[in-house]
C-alpha cells in the first residue's frame, strides 16, 4: 500500500499554467516520501482515510484539472489565507474557493528575496509560492482575497497583488456594533468581486445554496471531529490533520460525502473497540495558529513521541467549522446579516478583546477528553503569542498542564521541540 | 547497579549507582561518533540497568535497547535527590539551557526551554570567551575581577560576537567585556527563571554552573541562594541512574 502511493506529476499541466516546471518537478517525489513516512507508516489506518490519501496523490494533479475545467466553463476560482473570507459566497456564485496558506520550508527562500525575513513562515512561504511560480493553485486562481487580520499579510498584499490580483477585505479588530457595520459592508463588496467575476448577480436561491453546502461541510467535520474525541481514539491527530487541511482544496459537496462516509466507519470502530493507539495513550490538544500544508511538524512529534493529539483549535481545525450559519433567512439582506454574524463568531487573535477564545479553548479541552495543551504560534505571530499568556493563567487556574511553543517550518529545531513533547508527556503521565 | 547515561551536545556523562550511592562518574567529550563513545562507557558497567538521556537518548534506545528520558525529567530527579526540598531548577549545558519547576512533592508542573537559538546557554560563553581569547575557567575568572561593565544589547551569539569585537576595539578592557557578558547571560537566565517560577532558591546543573562568577551573579539578580551540586553536569546522568532504580 505505502509503495503504491505516489503524489502524481503533470508537466504539462504545469507548463500550461505558467509554473517553474523544472523547480516544481522535485516537489512531488519529495510529498511521496514524506507523506509515506508520515502517515502511511501509521498503525491500523480507518480504511476509508484511502480517499484523503488520493486527494494528496491527486493535489498537483487531478484536483488542478478539475478546477481548471470549472474555470473554463466559466466559473469563478478565488484564492484565500483566511476563514474570515466567506467561501459561501463564492460556492453561490458557482465557484471555487481554495485556501492558499503556505506551509512549506521550501518556498521561503524565494519570499526572502523580496520579503524581510523576520515574519510570519505562513505569509513568506505563500508569497514565495507565487513569486517562485511553485504552486498551480496560486497560478489557477482568477484573484485573491487577503483580509487584514495581521500586519505582515495586509502589507504583503500589496506586494502580492504586483503577481496576481489581490483584493482585501478589512476585518476589524473588535466587535462593536459598528465593526460589524463595517464588515457587513465588506461582506457585500466581496460579493460584488465574486459576481464581477462570473457576471451575473448571485441571488437569494444561489446564496442560500452555499450557506447550505458550506454548512453541510462544516456540520461534517464537527461529526469527525467528535467521533475523534473518543477514547481510544478511532483515528490519529496526524490522520484528522490531513483532512483538516484537504478541506480547504476539495471540491465540498463530495468533501463532505467522504467525510460522512469516514464517520460511519468510525462508529463502527468504536464499538468494535478498534484505535490507533491504546486508551492509556496522553492525549494533547493542540490551539494555536494555523498548519497550512503540508506542515505537519508538530503532529509528527507528538505522536512520534507516543502521544496523541486529539483536537485543533485552530483556523485549519475547530475554528474553521465551530459555527454554521443559521439557515432560516427570508431575503438576502438578511442572509448576509447571519452570515456576517457567524464570522463574527470566529476567535481569532487578532481581536481585542478576546476572550471567547480562552473558554472555547478550555471547553475544547473537555470535549475531546485531552490531558494536556500544547500552544503552538508561529515565529512572529505575536497575537497569538500575547494570548497564550492568559491561556496559560487560565489552564494553571484550572490545573491543566499547558506548554506554548513557538516555531517556524525549519527543521533545525526538531531536537529541542522533541525534548520539550516529551517532557511535557512526561509531565502528564506524572 | 544502575547506570544513568546523558548523552549531552559537548560532554557524555555516567553516574554508576548502588543502593543510592554513587559508585563512579564520568564526563568525556561527545567527539564526532558519540553514540560509540556511549557504548563504550556503558560496556564499563556490564549487567548494570541502564537508562539514557539527553540529545543522544533516542540513539541510545536504538542501539542499546535502553529507556529513555528526557532531560528535564532527569536534572528534576538527580536534583531532587541531592536537594529533597528543592522546587526550582535551572541546567544550563551546551545547547540549552532549561528551568524546571517541582510541586512540593516532586512532580514537574511547568518547564521552560531556550529556543532554537545560543542566547544564554554554555556554547554561547564559550563563543564569547574565544573571542576574547580566554579559556572557559580564566574567562569566569577574568569576569570576577573586572572592575567596570558594559552592556552588551545584543543576545545572539552571532551579533555578540560583533559587539564584543566592537568593545574590544573601543578599548574596553578585556575582563571588563567578560564581566559584561555575564551579567548579560545572567540576567537571561535570571528572567527565564523568574517567568518559570517563584522560588525560595534554585539549584543550578550543568556544565556551566561550574561557573562560579555567573552563579554569584545569579543570585545577585535573582535575590535568593543558586545551589551548586557537587559536580553540576552529571545530574541529568544520576537523574538518569535514579530512574533505571525506579523502573
Amino acid at each position: 500500500m505505502s509503495d503504491e502511493f505516489v503524489v502524481k506529476s503533470d508537466p504539462e499541466l504545469w507548463e500550461k499554467l505558467g509554473m517553474d516546471v523544472a523547480r516544481f518537478s522535485g516537489m512531488p517525489p519529495m510529498l511521496t516520501n514524506a507523506y509515506r513516512n508520515i502517515f502511511l507508516s501509521q498503525q491500523n489506518r480507518p480504511e476509508r482515510m484511502a480517499y484523503f490519501d488520493d486527494m494528496v496523490a491527486n493535489i498537483h494533479t487531478g484536483r488542478i484539472r478539475e478546477i481548471c475545467d470549472a474555470k473554463d466553463g466559466g466559473k469563478p476560482v478565488i484564492g484565500t489565507f483566511c476563514v474570515y473570507v466567506p467561501e459561501e459566497l463564492v460556492v453561490a456564485a458557482g465557484g471555487i474557493c481554495i485556501g492558499l496558506c503556505g506551509g512549506a520550508q521550501g518556498s521561503i527562500a524565494d519570499a526572502e528575496k523580496i520579503l524581510p525575513r523576520n515574519i510570519c513562515p505562513m505569509v513568506k512561504s505563500a508569497f514565495g509560492f507565487k513569486v517562485g511560480k511553485i504552486c498551480p493553485y496560486f497560478q489557477v486562481v482568477d484573484l485573491v482575497y487577503g483580509e487584514t487580520t495581521c500586519d505582515a499579510k495586509k502589507k504583503t498584499w500589496e506586494l502580492l497583488d504586483r503577481y496576481v490580483p489581490t483584493h482585501v477585505m478589512e476585518i476589524p479588530q473588535m466587535k462593536r456594533e459598528r465593526d460589524k457595520q463595517l464588515w457587513k459592508e465588506e461582506v457585500k463588496d466581496f460579493k460584488v468581486a465574486v459576481d464581477r467575476i462570473t457576471g451575473n448577480e448571485t441571488d437569494f436561491e444561489a446564496v442560500a445554496d452555499g450557506i447550505r453546502t458550506i454548512n453541510a461541510k462544516r456540520a461534517a467535520l464537527q461529526r469527525l471531529n467528535s467521533l475523534r474525541h473518543h477514547n481510544p481514539s478511532p483515528i490519529s491527530g496526524k490522520d484528522m490533520l490531513i483532512i483538516q487541511q484537504i478541506a480547504f482544496y476539495d471540491e465540498p459537496v463530495r468533501f463532505t460525502q467522504k467525510v460522512h462516509d469516514l464517520c460511519d466507519e468510525l462508529e463502527k470502530r468504536v464499538q468494535a473497540g478498534i484505535a490507533v493507539a491504546p486508551k492509556s495513550a496522553p492525549r494533547i490538544l493542540v490551539s494555536g495558529t494555523p498548519m497550512a500544508l503540508p506542515n505537519w511538524k508538530l503532529h509528527s512529534i507528538i505522536e512520534g513521541a507516543g502521544a496523541l493529539v486529539v483536537n485543533e483549535e485552530s483556523c485549519i481545525g475547530t475554528r474553521y467549522y465551530k459555527d454554521l450559519i443559521d439557515e432560516g433567512s427570508s431575503d438576502m439582506d438578511q442572509q448576509l446579516e447571519r452570515l456576517t454574524e457567524r464570522y463574527m463568531k470566529i476567535d481569532c487573535s487578532c481581536f481585542t478583546p478576546n476572550d471567547d477564545r480562552i473558554e472555547q479553548v478550555l471547553k475544547e479541552y473537555e470535549a475531546s477528553g485531552a490531558e494536556g495543551i500544547i500552544d503552538y504560534c508561529l515565529q512572529f505571530c505575536h497575537t497569538y503569542n500575547i494570548e497564550a499568556v492568559k491561556l496559560r493563567e487560565a489552564c494553571e487556574a484550572r490545573g491543566i498542564p499547558f506548554m506554548a511553543i513557538e516555531t517556524d517550518y525549519s527543521p533545525d529545531d526538531v531536537g529541542q521541540l522533541q525534548t520539550r513533547v516529551e517532557a511535557f508527556i512526561e509531565q502528564i503521565k506524572g | 547497579m544502575q547506570v544513568g547515561i546523558d548523552l549531552g551536545s559537548r560532554t557524555i556523562k555516567t553516574v554508576a549507582l548502588m543502593g543510592g550511592t554513587v559508585l563512579h562518574r564520568r564526563v568525556v567529550e561527545s567527539g564526532f561518533e558519540p553514540h560509540r563513545q556511549a557504548l563504550q562507557m556503558l560496556g564499563e558497567h556490564p549487567g548494570a540497568r541502564a537508562v539514557a538521556t539527553g540529545y543522544g537518548r533516542h540513539l541510545m534506545q536504538q542501539q542499546a535497547g535502553l529507556d529513555i528520558i528526557t532531560e528535564i525529567k532527569a536534572h528534576a530527579l538527580g536534583a531532587r535527590h541531592l536537594f529533597p526540598y528543592c522546587r526550582a531548577i535551572l541546567d544550563v549545558g551546551g545547547q540549552d539551557s532549561k528551568v524546571i519547576h517541582l510541586s512540593a512533592d516532586g512532580r514537574i508542573v511547568n518547564f521552560q526551554m531556550n529556543d532554537k537559538c545560543a542566547a544564554g546557554t554554555g556554547r554561547f560563553l564559550e563563543m564569547m570567551a574565544v573571542s576574547l581569547g580566554y579559556d572557559l575557567r580564566g574567562f569566569g575568572e577574568a569576569a570576577a575581577v573586572a572592575e567596570g561593565s558594559t552592556p552588551i544589547n545584543s543576545m545572539c551569539a552571532v551579533f555578540a560576537e560583533s559587539e564584543v569585537v566592537s568593545l574590544k576595539n573601543r578599548g574596553v578592557p578585556p575582563e571588563e567585556i567578560a564581566r559584561s557578558v555575564h551579567l548579560a547571560v545572567a540576567s537571561r537566565l535570571a528572567a527565564m527563571v523568574s517567568k518559570t517560577c517563584q522560588c525560595q532558591h534554585l539549584v543550578f546543573t550543568g556544565g556551566v554552573a561550574n561557573n562560579k562568577t555567573l552563579v554569584s551573579l545569579l543570585e545577585t539578580t535573582l535575590g535568593v541562594p543558586v545551589l551548586v551540586p557537587e559536580d553540576p553536569s552529571v545530574i541529568g546522568a544520576l537523574g538518569a541512574a535514579l530512574h533505571a532504580g525506579n523502573s
